[in-house]
């Protein structure tokens, strides 16, 4: 079974690995690149924790092969941020709305909602909670997780509108 | 968990897949979106020696509507399902379909192709296809073959394509414009397979019902097209009594099994709710 060269481009850095083709792209975040932001949760498709952006879709990392991501760009929570540290503004409203407790979902959620605000700027707590959807939180009952991501999106609209 | 260990193809012309697929034989298993098959992988339920990913094949990503006949490569997902405006407007049900399966993230590399082609009963495409009269298309290493939805499923996970075979596309004729349409599907939470679903299509002239198709998703082996309960709406007005009987018709096929989403009876009966909205919904929305 021979191991397949891929090459990405992962939070704005390329990378390139052999890798073996049974390698799910969560285990090569994780264990090749030390990127242990996007989390195993269910393993099994249902709980959104491994979600990343790949090629401006999120996609559940757990479910897809790293052969299949060759050639694409992806990011994880690790790439978020803003180049100097300070934290984006979803990532801010999940701290100032409490949209977590145990935190174990939080990169995935945080990572479906930096997608969802791009595709959607402006989203009804309807669609938010559908945009969510595929992504558990066992915790907080999502009532913080939907204020902090109307909070962000109120917070960007307003900066992209002081900026134009 | 972990797959079991695989060779890996990625080829970039449909020829060449056809090719490879007639090459490797049994232990070869083509890889669509993948949203079902890894899952399968990762429980070892599925060991294939090679994977050939239909990935590179941009040709089978093309949604072609051209007035009535509609074209879908076996490789648009269900995101770029709901996105097509110009599939919308021709075949609603589609996106209605498309918004029930799974989530966002599932939806993003879940294919239409993998969705009708693997033959889980509990899919959801198949029944919208056969309510739709649907063809696959079906390509081997002697060419391409077109087999109907309606005579395409055969049990669970069996189907009338070749392992070599692959499904490239979906051809489908739109109802006439103004048809009315419905999924019903329900489910116990979001992202879940259906406790039991239908599929209505149907046509309306002064108040009288003049074609009428319904199919049911997950209570049988496989998806069914119920021709009984579609003929009872047909010349009627869509009263209480016409609208019963199709439900009797549709159940009379139904032979769900009792799992984790309820008893047998129980998924018998919500076929039959499911009948009920679907026909009542559809006709709400002839135009």
């Amino acid at each position: 079974m021979s191991k397949q060269h891929v090459k990405m481009t992962v939070n704005g850095k390329k990378v390139e690995a052999l890798v073996e083709p049974r390698t799910l792209l969560i285990h090569f975040l994780r264990e090749d690149l030390s990127l242990t932001g996007p989390h195993i949760g269910c393993d099994t498709t249902h709980c959104g924790a491994c979600t990343v952006d790949l090629d401006g879709k999120s996609v559940k990392s757990c479910t897809v092969f790293a052969v299949q991501a060759d050639g694409s760009e992806i990011t994880t929570i690790e790439g978020i941020a803003h180049a100097d540290g300070t934290l984006h503004a979803i990532q801010e409203a999940f701290r100032q709305y409490h949209g977590l407790q145990c935190g174990f979902c939080t990169p995935g959620m945080i990572t479906r909602a930096y997608r969802l605000l791009q595709d959607n700027p402006n989203p009804t707590e309807a669609e938010i909670r559908y945009g969510i959807s595929g992504n558990l939180c066992r915790c907080t009952g999502y009532q913080n997780i939907v204020r902090a991501i109307q909070a962000a999106a109120q917070q960007l609209s307003a900066a992209k509108e002081a900026a134009e | 968990m972990i797959p079991g260990a695989f060779d890996y193809h990625r080829p970039s012309s449909l020829a060449d897949a056809v090719k490879l697929m007639g090459s490797l034989g049994d232990d070869a298993t083509i890889l669509a979106g993948g949203q079902s098959l890894i899952p399968m992988m990762k429980l070892r339920l599925a060991a294939p020696e090679h994977l050939v990913d239909l990935g590179g094949l941009g040709e089978l990503r093309t949604i072609d509507v051209k007035g009535s006949a509609i074209t879908l490569g076996a490789m648009v997902t269900q995101t770029e399902i709901i996105a097509s405006e110009a599939l919308a407007a021709v075949v609603p049900i589609l996106r209605e379909t498309s918004t029930q399966i799974a989530d966002p993230q599932v939806r993003n590399c879940g294919t239409v192709g993998g969705n009708v082609a693997n033959g889980d009963p509990s899919n959801d495409m198949p029944a919208i296809m056969q309510a739709l009269d649907a063809t696959y298309v079906l390509y081997g290493p002697n060419g391409s073959r077109e087999v109907k939805a309606r005579e395409f499923y055969s049990g669970s996970y069996v189907t009338a394509r070749e392992p070599h075979e692959i499904l490239s596309a979906i051809r489908i004729t739109a109802p006439p414009a103004g048809h009315g349409y419905a999924y019903e599907k329900q489910k116990r939470k979001i992202g879940d397979y259906a406790t039991a679903a239908a599929a209505v299509i149907l046509t309306l002239s002064g108040g009288r019902c003049t074609a009428a198709s319904i199919a049911l998703t997950n209570v049988a082996e496989t998806a069914l097209f119920a021709r009984d309960a579609g003929a009872a709406l047909v010349g009627t007005g869509l009263d209480a009594a016409a609208i019963a009987k199709a439900v009797a018709a549709a159940k009379a096929i139904a032979s769900p099994s009792g799992d984790v989403r309820g008893p047998a009876d129980f998924r018998l009966q919500v076929a039959g709710v499911m009948v009920a909205r679907a026909i009542g919904k559809a006709r709400s929305r002839v135009r």
